[in-house]
């Protein structure tokens, strides 16, 4: 599992697609932060500017790691090498996960000049940072699972990514309030299950610095949920 | 050195050990189609198969299914004793496996692509080391060690494919296609490569070249359409006064009716 992943890791830095993903991140977040953001002129030392922003820039980043993930071993026929190598075919899907979420968490480390800015100006509550970036790392790991669960289901990586965005989208917008106004007007069944099930309503309340076990366990059990139908498409759609 | 099973608790060698290689009734249909139609056959230790047949007779879908890729529609698949459908991890462990078109991950270089599969292997430290000088010292690849797959020629990542499937020394060798598009020296080599490591491993190799049966082979499957139609040595098949050549058209073209 862990040869896996650090093939896969190894693997990101070997092509292009590990440096344009960490500039377009880190620019993105930054121009975002200091302008739509107001990161000066709300003069206050935290790091919310730039936590609103991160669920919607990993929605399209995101998927452009996942796309990769099983349609690339697809195209180039690995994987036929790789499911018939002496693992259990999870730690192959378990692995790639973890260098994906490993590249994502080395990302957002990336954005520590962020950090040192609101220590230099004031005196934040490196708490409440902390369970940002948490809250952040999960954000990135509900959107991995489910992109590499798409990915697994086709070797075109274009469709992979159209697929992946759209999937993010629905679990990111679940829970904003126009959603909820609509589904409580017209579907009032669903407004608690569409609040529930999205992933920026969890990820609000990292951003206040409260890591609620309640959240914790619907980023793990989202995750956990996805790697299996991961493993499950695999096993039925291996040779196409 | 004995090239031994991996192990297994309760059976560790019995006469049923024999065979390495047992296929039984293997069947697998693909929508409406029958790829590979009740295909028995099992391969001792010392035999090199020929596995011979046009292109879409079921060659590489029958290879897959021995290597635990894709699961059989029915019927059973053993290595070693090991029924890769309910022991796939270990059945794998004694397979070296060479799939179509010798795939491997072109961004790294042959040392670490050979690394990567060691450690999956098992392998660490020293031994890891040796076993991955020892795979490519057989397939002539030191000399391309720290070069990326794709700066290399055809015949150099067929040799990588072979050098990942022979690093752990298995009893059972699966390669299909091992010496397609290399050149005429390329393809000696490879021969005598095999021919090197038949004695004591079960090997299946397919092909659509017939010389090479004669050169390598032990034993030729000829299959058609998802069945087999002839298992014999050769030499008997040359037996009957035709060429093999004259022999494989004959059974695997189509007559009209």
């Amino acid at each position: 599992m862990i040869a896996v992943a650090r093939r896969e890791l190894a693997g990101y830095f070997a092509t292009p697609v590990a440096y344009v993903f960490i500039v377009i991140f880190l620019v993105m977040s930054g121009v975002l932060t200091f302008t739509l953001g107001n990161f000066f002129a709300r003069g206050q030392a935290d790091l919310n500017p730039f936590f609103s922003f991160v669920p919607w820039l990993f929605l399209f980043l995101v998927p452009a790691l996942t796309m990769r993930l099983w349609a690339e071993e697809r195209r180039l026929g690995t994987i036929e090498l790789l499911l018939t190598l002496p693992m259990p075919q999870w730690h192959a899907v378990v692995g790639k996960f973890l260098a994906a979420w490993a590249f994502c968490a080395i990302a957002l480390a990336l954005t520590f000049p962020l950090w040192l800015t609101i220590n230099w100006l004031g005196e934040p509550d490196n708490g409440v940072v902390l369970a940002g970036y948490v809250g952040c790392l999960f954000v990135a790991g509900a959107y991995l699972a489910l992109g590499a669960a798409i990915s697994a289901l086709t070797k075109n990586q274009v469709v992979a990514f159209v697929l992946a965005v759209a999937g993010c989208f629905i679990f990111a917008a679940a829970g904003s309030p126009v959603v909820t106004a609509f589904l409580t007007t017209n579907l009032p069944v669903l407004a608690d299950v569409a609040r529930a099930l999205s992933v920026t309503d969890r990820f609000s309340g990292f951003t206040r610095g409260v890591v609620s076990a309640r959240d914790v366990v619907f980023f793990a059990s989202f995750i956990a949920f996805w790697l299996f139908v991961n493993n499950v498409v695999l096993d039925h759609r291996k040779a196409d | 050195m004995e090239i031994g099973c991996a192990m297994h608790l309760t059976q560790p060698w019995g006469p049923a050990l024999t065979a390495l290689i047992e296929i039984e009734h293997l069947t697998k249909r693909l929508g409406g189609f029958t790829a590979v139609d009740d295909v028995t056959f099992s391969v001792a230790r010392g035999e090199v198969v020929g596995f011979l047949g046009p292109n879409g007779a079921g060659k590489s879908t029958t290879m897959r299914m021995l290597a635990g890729f894709m699961p059989p529609s029915a019927g059973t698949a053993r290595i070693c004793g090991a029924d890769v459908a309910e022991e796939p991890v270990r059945a794998k462990r004694s397979l070296g496996f060479l799939p179509e078109g010798a795939p491997t991950y072109p961004e790294m270089t042959v040392a670490a692509f050979l690394g990567f599969t060691a450690r999956i292997r098992g392998y660490h430290g020293a031994e890891r080391t040796r076993r991955v000088a020892r795979a490519m010292e057989r397939t002539q690849l030191e000399g391309v060690r720290l070069q990326p797959i794709e700066t290399l020629s055809k015949g150099f990542k067929r040799r990588v494919g072979l050098a990942q499937a022979l690093l752990h020394e298995p009893p059972v060798l699966v390669l299909d296609e091992p010496t397609d598009g290399l050149d005429p020296n390329q393809k000696h080599e490879v021969r005598a490569l095999i021919r090197d490591l038949a004695p004591d491993r079960a090997i299946i190799i397919s092909t659509h070249i017939l010389e090479e049966v004669g050169a390598v082979c032990t034993r030729a499957i000829i299959i058609a359409r998802g069945r087999v139609v002839v298992d014999a040595p050769p030499s008997v098949l040359e037996q009957t006064g035709r060429s093999l050549e004259e022999v494989f058209r004959a059974l695997t073209t189509e007559r009209p009716a």
